[in-house]
């Protein structure tokens, strides 16, 4: 045989005791024909029994199938960006749609509400007509958008903590989702620093004042965190930065080492007393300004 | 009714007499010292035997398992056989039947796809039995090319399920036609619908030609 892996076993060239290249004979190798592997390792000095080479493979066949599901797993930071557009999709199409239907049932139906709940109410009603009917249907397919949308969230809620633990619990898992998919992914997320962090989703403001024409933005997409958009006008640029700070942390953490770290969401919480007392200490009307 | 393979046994459960095999416990099922209930109506090779059919098992055997999913039915298979091969694609259900895997230390999890056995005949041995369980289009022809594994005096027993080739096809027009695909490389020795455990589904027992 000229090609050394297409007419032998996954053993035929790795020592017996490692595991990575095990790893790769078992996901890369290839061969027509099976034969006779357990005896074909004893002759060949891989094992010196056949249960020992079956505790061999054992281990290399669970040790290379966990390798790929936790690849598989950190992959899954593509599923949650689309969702997460998908979830902001259906939102969006069914405020519009909402209003077309407010619009067109207002001529209709005298009482007709507003917004999604005013679609939900009309989705319910009886049609005496050819016309009413078009619009209850239209309030119908609204009803479903939102819906889709909150199931969507609920389906991000539950998967985000198993992709990426840190970020979830610092951000919620909403936010979390958005911030991986403005980076493209939880590995270039992982690779920004605090500051770029800090501003992802203020492109627009960010090169408006690069190219001199507006003050640098303090925050992008974290605005929608409590702790930015509940903080007082004057400290939200340190909390922004405190924030983006341990999100940052977070998402390395998750990208790296994939384990949950209560440490962080601790010392962000720290951070966060210290920026808040200041509004006490000026005073409690200034703080809920 | 054929006999059971060594290592299966029936066995009373809650007042019910059901298959059992000796192993941890994988899906909450009731057990009964060390032994576990089969489920019939989560596992279609369950079913097959509790339908009598003449699968061949003996026990100790040396398995090739085609769609493991998250382990149900090969846990019980690699209870009772000899050396397992489980070959899945997809990796979520592949996280639990590593689970499955920690305590059966002949149970070999294989990320692959069946539809391409040369990704895997540099680690699988020649078997006695393929179980395939695929439920994806085209079970026949993964049958067949997976019939290079099957010693001479193996069996293949597979489940055909009919929804998986044809939503809208009467499931006895698409279980012929499954059929014929396999006589490619089988001689069929006896098939039988799965009801009441599995609708539309059929249970084959074949060998090499
Ligand atoms: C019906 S489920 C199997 C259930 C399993 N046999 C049991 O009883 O516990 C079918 C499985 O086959 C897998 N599958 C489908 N096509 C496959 C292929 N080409 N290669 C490997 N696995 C496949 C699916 O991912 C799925 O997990």
């Amino acid at each position: 045989m000229t090609d050394a892996g297409s007419d032998s076993g996954w053993f035929t060239s790795i020592p017996p005791d490692d595991l990575d290249a095990a790893r790769t004979a078992i996901e890369h190798g290839s061969t027509e024909t099976p034969a006779d592997w357990p005896a074909n390792a004893l002759e060949t000095a891989f094992a010196e029994s056949r249960a020992d080479y079956y505790d061999t493979l054992h281990e290399a066949t669970t040790h290379t199938a966990r390798a790929a599901v936790e690849a598989h797993e950190r992959a899954d930071d593509q599923q949650l960006i689309r969702s997460v557009r998908a979830m902001d999709d259906c939102d969006r199409t069914a405020n519009e749609l909402a209003e077309r239907v407010q619009e067109w049932a207002g001529s209709l139906f005298p009482d007709a509400g507003t917004g999604i709940d005013g679609a939900r109410e009309i989705a319910t009603r009886e049609s005496s007509d050819a016309t009413e009917r078009r619009v209850i249907e239209l309030a119908g397919r609204v009803v479903e958008l939102a819906d889709e949308a909150d199931d969507l969230r609920e389906y991000i809620r539950q998967t985000a903590p198993s992709v990426a633990p840190n970020l979830a619990r610092l951000a919620g898992s909403v936010l979390a989702a958005r911030l991986i998919g403005l980076a493209g992914g939880l590995e270039s997320l992982a690779k920004k620093p605090a500051g770029t962090i800090q501003v992802l989703g203020a492109e627009d403001a960010l090169f408006a004042h690069l190219r001199g024409r507006a003050p640098s933005p303090k925050h992008g997409v974290i605005f929608t965190h409590e702790y930015v958009h509940g903080t007082r006008a004057e400290d939200r640029g340190s909390a922004a930065r405190a924030l983006a700070g341990k999100l940052a942390i977070a998402a390395r953490g998750d990208h790296y080492r994939g384990e949950f770290n209560p440490e962080i969401e601790a010392q962000l919480e720290a951070r966060m007393a210290t920026i808040r007392a200041r509004a006490d200490a000026d005073g409690s009307e200034d703080a809920d300004e | 009714m054929s006999e059971l393979p060594a290592g299966v046994e029936r066995r009373e459960f809650d007042g019910e007499s059901r298959l059992s095999t000796r192993g941890e416990p994988v899906y909450g099922e009731p057990t009964d010292g060390a032994w576990r209930a089969w489920d019939a109506r989560r596992s279609k090779l369950g079913a097959m035997i509790e339908l009598g059919m003449a699968t061949g098992l003996a026990g100790g055997e040396t398995v090739l398992y085609l769609g493991a999913a998250a382990g149900t039915t090969v846990s019980h298979v690699a209870d009772f056989a000899g050396p397992t091969y489980a070959v899945e694609f997809a990796p979520r259900p592949m996280r639990d039947l590593l689970d499955v895997a920690a305590s059966r230390n002949r149970l070999f999890p294989l990320l692959k796809d069946a539809r391409s056995p040369e990704t895997y005949a540099h680690i699988v041995e020649p078997v006695d039995v393929i179980v395939q369980d695929v439920a994806t289009r085209g079970q026949a022809a993964v049958a067949n090319t997976n019939a290079r594994f099957l010693n001479e005096n193996g069996r293949l027993l597979a489940v055909i399920k009919a929804r998986s080739e044809d939503v809208v096809a009467a499931p006895s027009d698409v279980f012929e036609r499954e059929l014929d695909t396999l006589r490619e490389s089988y001689e069929i020795l006896e098939t039988e619908r799965l009801e009441p455990f599995h609708d539309s589904h059929l249970g084959v027992v074949a060998r090499p030609k």
